[in-house]
Formats: C-alpha cells, sequence, structure tokens
C-alpha cells in the first residue's frame, strides 16, 4: 500500500511542474495591466510606472518566473493585490470554509441520490424511478446561483425561515477558536452551542444548493451500475439461494455496484469546487472561489496561480485517495497494484 | 431498507432542515446590536492605508472615518435638506486655530489630541504625514500635487503643537486638498517603529491596522469579508459619534443586499442597481437618499484625433443622436440629472455641470451627417468599462440603436474592469462612454482634467485646443488671484467653447443611492461620496 502511495505521489510530481509553468504564463497572458488597475482612479503615466516597479512587473518574464518559483520552493506564494494579504494566509483561511461547504453539501447529495439511485435500480419504470429521473434532470438543469437565488428568496426573504445570507456565522456571534476551520467542529470543541446552531443554520441553504446540483450524476450514476449488477449471475445465483432482498442488494449488489459510483463520487467532488464560486458569490460566503474569481477579475496574479496550485494539490491527493479506496471495495485492484 | 422506512427518514431530514432556528438570542447580543451599525456593500477595502500602492475606494472609506486630517468641512443643507458638505467653508479636526498669510498657512493643533494608542498627535506627525503623502508616489502624490502641494520643504514645524504649510504659488485648491482623505494624520513614532529599510514609509505596517486619531479604529479586519471597527472614545476631532461599532460586510450578489435592507437584517447599502432604489423608494420601507455627484458626469467621448470624429459636423451630428430621454428613463429610472437640452438662449452659469443645449433630434442629425459627407454612414466601436456594466450596458446598447438611425454602425466593445485604465491611456478608442467626477468641487478642476491640452488620462477625447487651454489656465489663474470678473469669463469661455467643439457629450450628472433602515438617521454627503460613520445614528 505505502509504495503504491508512493508511486502515485512521484507521478504527481510533474504534473504539478507543469501546473506551475501553465498558471504562471497563463496568468501573464490575460489581458488587463495590474499596474494601471492599481494604479487607482487619477493616476499618470509616470505614476502607473512606478507601481509597475515597485510590484516587479517591469523585469523580463523568466526573471520573474525564477523569483516566483524560488519564492515558492521557500512556501511563499507572494501578496495579492486586491485583498492586500498574503496568499498562503489567504487561502488557509478561506480553504477550510470552501472545504466545509463543498463536504456538507456532498454528503447531502450522497444521503439522498445513493438510496434514489438504488430505490429507482431495484423498481425501475416504477413511481421512484421517475422521481428520481425528474429530480436529476431538474437538478442538473438549473445553474447553481439560480438556485442559490430562488432557496434565499423563499426561504429567507419571503418565509423567514433561515438566517440572512451573509457568511458562515451570524454577524454577531465572533468565529470559534481555529482547530479544524470548519465552524462546525470547532464550534463543538469550544463547547459553543449557540454559535454552532449559527454556523449551521447558515450552512443549510448554500449546502443544500451545491446538493441539488450534484443529485443527478450520483443517482443516475446509482442506479445505471445497480441495474448492470442486478443483472449479473452472481446476483441470481444469491437470490436462486435464497438470500434475503436485503442482503442480496446491500451485501451484493451494492457493493460490486460502488466502484463507477466512487469514481463519479471524485468528478462530482470536483464540479463541486467549480460550482462552488458561484454559491459563494451568492451566500457572500468568505471561501477561496470567491477570492480567486475577484483576483482574476482584477489581473492580481498571485492570489490565481496559488488558487490554481492549491486546487491541483487537492486533485491529486482526491485520486490518490480514491485509489486507495478503490482498493478497500474491491480487492482486485489491491492485487494488481 | 423498505420504501417507507426510507421516505420516513427522508421527509425528517427534510423537516428538519427546514425548522425554523428559534430566535435564542442573549440580551447581551440584542444590546450589541442597537449599538452597532451594519453595513453591506458589494465590495471591501484592500488596503486600509490611503498612502498605499493601489488602495481602492472602499479603503478610502476607512481612512477618512479613522483617521483626522487637520481641517474638514463644515455642513451645509443640501438637495432635499441632506446635510451636504460646505466646498466654501473648513473648520478645524486636528487644528484648533487656522490662520491663512498670503503665501503660507499655520495650524495650531489641538492640545488633548492623542492617537488610538495614547500618543499625543504633535507637530512631527502631521509633518512627516504630509512629507509621506507627497513622498510616496501614485495616487496620493497625485492628489496632493492637484492642490500644488508637492514638496516635503512646504511643511514646516514652528513648535511642538504648530505646523506652517507654505504655498509654491497661489492656488486657489491648495486649502480644498488639505481637507480630502489623502492628507490624513499618521502616529509617525509608531510606523516608524514598523518600518523597514525597504519600507521607509511603513506601507506595509498600515496595511493591515489603522494608526490615526480618528473617531473609529479597525478591530478586524477579514479582507473580501468584512471590516469592524470600533469607536475611539477619546476622539477630540468632533462630537463623540453615536455609533459604538461598525461592521461592514461584503454581500456581492446586489439581489441578497436588497433581501437583507428589506427584512431588516441590515442597516444600510449602497452600490445596489437603480431599478431596486427606484422600486424601494416607491415601497417606502426604507430611507433612500439620492443625491448627484458633485462635479461628475457620465459622458460619450470622441477622439477626435481621428477620422471620421475630427470632423466637428459629425460630432454635432452624434450630438442630436444620442437618446438621451431613453437612457434617463430606461437606464437610470431617472435617478440622475439631465445635463442635456437646455433652452437655446440659456446663457452659460459660472458653474459645473450643467446642460447643453443639444437634444434628440434625428433629421438634423441626418442633415449634419449629409453636410459632413458621410450621408451613408460609417462604422465604429463604442466602448465601455465591463466594471460597471449594469449603467454602461444598456446605455451603449440605446445609443448603438439611436446612432444606427443615422447610419453610424457601431460595434460595442466591452471591455473588462482591469483593462479598462490601460485602454484610456492608449487613447484609441474612438468612441466610449465613461464617468469622471472630481473630488474638488470646481469647474477648472474639471476642465483641467477633462479639457485641457496637457492630455490628462480623462481627456479620453485627446482633445487639444489652444483657445481652451487659454481659458483653464486663465481660470486657475485668476481663482487664485481673487479676479472673480476675469474667472467668470474664462469658466464662462470654456463651458461655451466645450459644447460649441463638442469632444464629449454629456449626458446626464449621476446620482449616489444610499438606502438605510427608517431608525438610522444623520447621514452626510460627502466630495468622496462614501459614508461617514461618525455623523450616522441608530435610533
Amino acid at each position: 500500500m505505502l509504495t503504491l502511495i508512493g508511486k502515485r505521489l512521484m507521478f504527481a510530481i510533474p504534473s504539478l511542474i507543469g501546473v506551475v509553468i501553465v498558471t504562471f504564463l497563463l496568468t501573464r497572458a490575460l489581458p488587463g495591466d495590474p499596474a494601471a488597475y492599481f494604479a487607482g482612479p487619477a493616476a499618470t503615466k509616470e505614476a502607473i510606472e512606478q507601481i509597475r516597479k515597485n510590484l516587479g512587473f517591469d523585469r523580463p518574464l523568466i526573471e520573474q518566473f525564477f523569483r516566483y518559483t524560488v519564492d515558492l520552493a521557500h512556501g511563499d506564494f507572494g501578496s495579492s493585490l486586491t485583498t492586500g494579504q498574503p496568499v498562503a494566509t489567504e487561502i488557509r483561511n478561506r480553504l477550510p470554509a470552501s472545504a466545509e461547504l463543498t463536504l456538507s453539501g456532498l454528503l447531502i447529495s450522497i444521503a439522498i441520490a445513493l438510496p434514489l439511485g438504488v430505490l429507482a435500480a431495484t423498481r425501475p419504470g416504477s413511481w421512484i424511478d421517475h422521481l428520481c429521473r425528474v429530480t436529476t434532470t431538474a437538478g442538473v438543469s438549473l445553474p447553481v446561483f439560480f438556485t442559490g437565488l430562488v432557496l434565499v428568496y423563499v426561504f429567507y426573504f419571503q418565509l423567514g425561515w433561515s438566517p440572512a445570507p451573509l457568511g458562515r456565522l451570524d454577524v454577531f456571534y465572533s468565529a470559534p477558536p481555529t482547530i479544524t476551520g470548519f465552524y462546525l467542529i470547532d464550534t463543538l470543541v469550544a463547547r459553543d452551542l449557540e454559535a454552532f446552531r449559527s454556523a449551521l443554520t447558515q450552512l443549510i441553504l448554500p449546502a443544500a444548493t451545491l446538493a441539488i446540483f450534484s443529485l443527478a450524476p450520483i443517482a443516475r450514476m446509482t442506479r445505471a451500475s445497480m441495474l448492470s449488477v442486478l443483472a449479473s449471475d452472481f446476483v441470481r445465483t444469491a437470490r436462486a439461494s435464497g438470500l434475503s432482498p436485503a442482503t442480496v442488494i446491500v451485501t451484493y449488489a451494492f457493493r460490486n455496484a460502488m466502484l463507477p459510483v466512487i469514481t463519479t463520487l471524485s468528478m462530482v467532488f470536483s464540479f463541486l469546487l467549480g460550482a462552488n464560486v458561484l454559491v459563494e458569490k451568492v451566500f457572500a460566503w468568505p471561501g477561496i472561489g470567491s477570492y480567486a474569481v475577484e483576483a482574476l477579475i482584477a489581473s492580481d496574479f498571485a492570489p490565481v496561480q496559488g488558487f490554481v496550485l492549491i486546487m491541483a494539490v487537492m486533485y491529486v491527493l482526491l485520486n490518490l485517495l480514491i485509489d486507495i479506496l478503490y482498493g478497500v471495495i474491491d480487492p482486485r485492484v489491491r492485487l494488481e497494484g | 431498507m423498505k420504501r417507507r422506512d426510507f421516505l420516513k427518514s427522508v421527509s425528517s431530514v427534510a423537516a428538519g432542515t427546514l425548522l425554523p432556528a428559534p430566535a435564542i438570542i442573549s440580551p447581551a447580543k440584542a444590546d450589541a446590536r442597537s449599538e452597532t451599525l451594519l453595513i453591506i456593500s458589494e465590495g471591501g477595502p484592500n488596503n486600509l492605508d490611503i498612502h498605499g500602492v493601489g488602495t481602492n475606494v472602499p479603503g478610502y472609506e476607512v481612512s477618512w472615518n479613522c483617521y483626522d486630517r487637520l481641517i474638514s468641512h463644515e455642513m451645509k443643507s443640501g438637495p432635499g435638506g441632506v446635510p451636504y458638505y460646505d466646498r466654501d467653508k473648513f473648520k478645524g479636526e486636528l487644528a484648533e486655530d487656522i490662520n491663512v498669510g498670503d503665501m503660507s498657512v499655520t495650524f495650531k493643533l489641538k492640545k488633548n489630541a492623542k492617537f488610538h494608542d495614547g500618543a499625543p498627535v504633535s507637530a512631527k506627525d502631521v509633518k512627516w504625514s504630509l512629507d509621506r503623502a507627497v513622498s510616496v508616489g501614485g495616487f496620493p502624490t497625485f492628489q496632493m500635487s492637484a492642490g500644488s502641494l508637492t514638496k516635503p520643504e512646504q511643511f514646516v514645524i514652528v513648535d511642538d503643537a504648530t505646523v506652517r504649510i507654505e504655498f509654491m504659488k497661489k492656488d486657489r485648491l491648495t486649502i480644498p486638498d488639505l481637507a480630502v482623505i489623502v492628507p490624513c494624520v499618521v502616529n509617525s513614532e509608531l510606523v516608524k517603529k514598523n518600518a523597514s529599510e525597504k519600507d521607509p514609509w511603513g506601507l506595509e505596517y498600515t496595511k493591515q491596522q489603522t494608526a490615526g486619531s480618528g473617531a473609529y479604529k479597525v478591530t478586524k479586519w477579514t479582507a473580501g469579508t468584512e471590516v469592524v471597527m470600533e469607536r475611539n472614545e477619546d476622539w477630540v476631532g468632533g462630537p463623540l459619534p453615536r455609533i459604538r461599532r461598525v461592521i461592514w460586510r461584503m454581500v456581492p450578489q446586489a439581489g441578497n443586499r436588497r433581501a437583507l435592507l428589506e427584512r431588516g437584517d441590515a442597516d444600510i447599502s449602497y452600490e445596489l442597481p437603480n431599478k431596486d432604489f427606484q422600486e424601494m423608494k416607491a415601497a417606502g420601507r426604507l430611507n433612500i437618499v439620492s443625491l448627484p455627484f458633485s462635479n461628475g458626469i457620465q459622458y460619450i467621448g470622441m477622439n477626435v484625433t481621428k477620422p471620421p470624429f475630427d470632423n466637428l459636423k459629425v460630432r454635432q451630428a452624434v450630438a442630436y443622436a444620442l437618446p438621451y430621454q431613453k437612457i434617463m428613463d430606461a437606464v437610470l429610472f431617472g435617478l440622475a440629472n439631465p445635463m442635456f437640452g437646455a433652452p437655446a438662449d440659456r446663457a452659460s452659469e459660472v458653474a459645473w455641470p450643467q446642460p447643453h443645449q443639444y437634444s434628440t433630434d434625428i433629421e438634423k442629425a441626418k442633415a449634419l451627417m449629409a453636410e459632413a459627407g458621410h450621408a451613408s454612414g460609417f462604422d465604429t466601436t463604442l466602448s465601455f468599462d465591463l466594471n460597471f456594466a449594469q449603467v454602461n450596458e444598456p446605455l451603449c446598447v440605446l445609443v448603438q440603436e439611436s446612432l444606427g438611425q443615422i447610419g453610424i454602425r457601431c460595434t460595442i466593445n466591452k471591455v473588462p474592469g482591469a483593462n479598462w485604465r490601460t485602454e484610456l491611456t492608449k487613447k484609441e478608442m474612438p468612441l466610449c462612454t465613461n464617468v469622471f467626477s472630481g473630488w474638488l468641487d470646481y469647474p477648472e478642476y474639471f476642465f483641467y482634467w477633462c479639457y485641457h491640452g496637457n492630455n490628462s488620462i480623462f481627456n479620453t477625447m485627446s482633445y487639444k485646443s489652444p483657445d481652451m487651454d487659454r481659458l483653464i489656465d486663465g481660470a486657475r489663474a485668476a481663482a487664485a488671484s481673487g479676479d472673480k470678473a476675469a474667472y467668470e469669463t474664462d469658466v464662462k469661455g470654456f463651458v461655451d467653447l466645450a459644447f460649441a467643439d463638442i469632444p464629449r457629450i454629456p449626458l446626464y450628472q449621476p446620482f449616489v443611492n444610499v438606502a438605510m433602515q427608517k431608525n438610522v438617521s444623520g447621514y452626510q454627503y460627502w466630495f468622496h461620496r462614501r459614508l461617514d460613520y461618525r455623523a450616522l445614528v441608530k435610533a
């Protein structure tokens, strides 16, 4: 197992180097001049030149790249011009917010989509199969920001059940001391139940928005994969041997149907990180998605580079995790690995 | 899993998520709410110090409320009875006595003025801060130079509590320029302690924290998310503000900002679409303040260095073809002052902005196009800044449609915000729309930036005319020497010339729109158009 992990990590190194080079070049190729942007509304040409010099954008590209990689090797991602903070600190502060949101969305989605998919597969053509089809189609065809706005309109503005969409906590609560960066966990560790409730209620709508969006691929994949497994020989054998339907479906069929579902999950997770950007905008969520988009609009290179790099690292780790999970679920993969 | 069990569990999960959260707020928190002002806006500061590199406009708001200047403006009653800064009347903020001489001005500092860390405000802090403003480069230095404040030698320490500022030349804008946001007084000892060889003015330090003597101090700043400010109980710059704590949250979604206001969760917001403001005004549940930008105009600029807009007849044709009233109604929902359609016999006033005499007249425009030899029209591009797409995009579509009627076929060029300055500097856009608004509310200041032959970035038309330069320079000189008659002639002269030559066509004077709860009062209009928390009251 350890050699497998080591090998996988080794393979990741060239792709990370590629990501560093490509993001550096891409951000430089963006239209727009950060110096002119940051020189402010009434800048003269000299003022813009001065800022360009201060920011080091007047040097040749190779030199800029060399300095960037040296800084990167020291763990320095540079500083954002729009927010004025070091990128590493910002990402460290914001990543847990995005991760908490994405994971909650994914968990809600799994909790609904897996049973829905399994039920739809065991009773094809029944009303639950149609329900599955309708919900997934609706979920995937509604843009996330739209779902988010509708949820805010109904549950906050009209009904008043949900708290104001103002980020992770009610304005008048202070954030718990950071341990994991996940407010749901940190507030519990700090035994601050009021803040926990606030964090939870703030999280429900954005997480539900993400869940609605990600229902479709998970439920459809579960259904398709279950259908093919249920039609296979070993399930027929199990049934013929008189095993109870629950044992057949859960122990034999479901476990075998999990592999493609897990693959889909990893893909959905990456989709969600992308969809996050819009959800974070709608709910004023202080995550890395909105951070990266704002930086991009302002031609602010450092955060964009940092964001892409962090995302690349996360994908590498995620893929590794998925591979390990394969091994747990299906022993054959382990042997070949 | 049985179907029934599954449904049961799903519906209970759903019920759980929808359950309204009972409002258990401890009494202490309810108290905090009444003394706290919750402001929501689209963007937040990127730097707490206006002297910093690339500090954005929200950053100016922090500086205005957390730092003091030597002087500030008195208030007067503005349009609709809203308190409006008085351009011509000054009062001391850190200064208790102002003595304007012929070639210098002397300020005596208030004795008990203290910085947030308790250190007294002394003359050396004032000098260091002003030196810093004229030396750091970029926007602050530029703004100081607008008032002929350019050299550290101009700032002289007379004694511990007295500072003299010497004039480079006579300039009417010197004193007003000392009351803008830039010449704020910084705690020099504290900042010097945190400065480095690479950063002698300590800009890195003041980027992250406020080091002033102002009415508020920043206690928490999460960039892009929120700014929390607490009242400075020892403030001497004016009467102690009523709001103890200001929480300023960034809410990127305009629809959500409106929902938060209408639900009563947020106290103040601005930067909402005009349509929302108009609807909220009609609903009457909130206080809405709409005031014109002082010295500000949205216009269509034509590049006069290149055909076809180097031809006066073409420019006049465009001025007669623009859909002025449609823009007022469909884009701005009436929230702007029209700058068009003045009666033909109206003489120009000594004021800016003022309306011109063009109005939509397609037949006349067609005739002018024919006279100019462009009867069959031509192709061109119309550019706008995507950062302000909410207004610019519909505006440009209306203009495109209208110009199409006289044969000018426009392609709309949407320029990303990050790129807009670059495009302006290049001066290659044949046709563009933009807003310019000056902090200092003087006609010659506006014209110096927008029409003068020194071709600043805001002269987007690259307009150069010796007559215009003579009139603008004449007005500046006359204002400095106090020659009222010459000043009035020159101002009327340059306004008339600008309308006759029409290199840029004023459309309207935009409004700054602020929405607040009924229990919030004390809003004041300032030239910088940001909020002054010091006067706000929450009942």
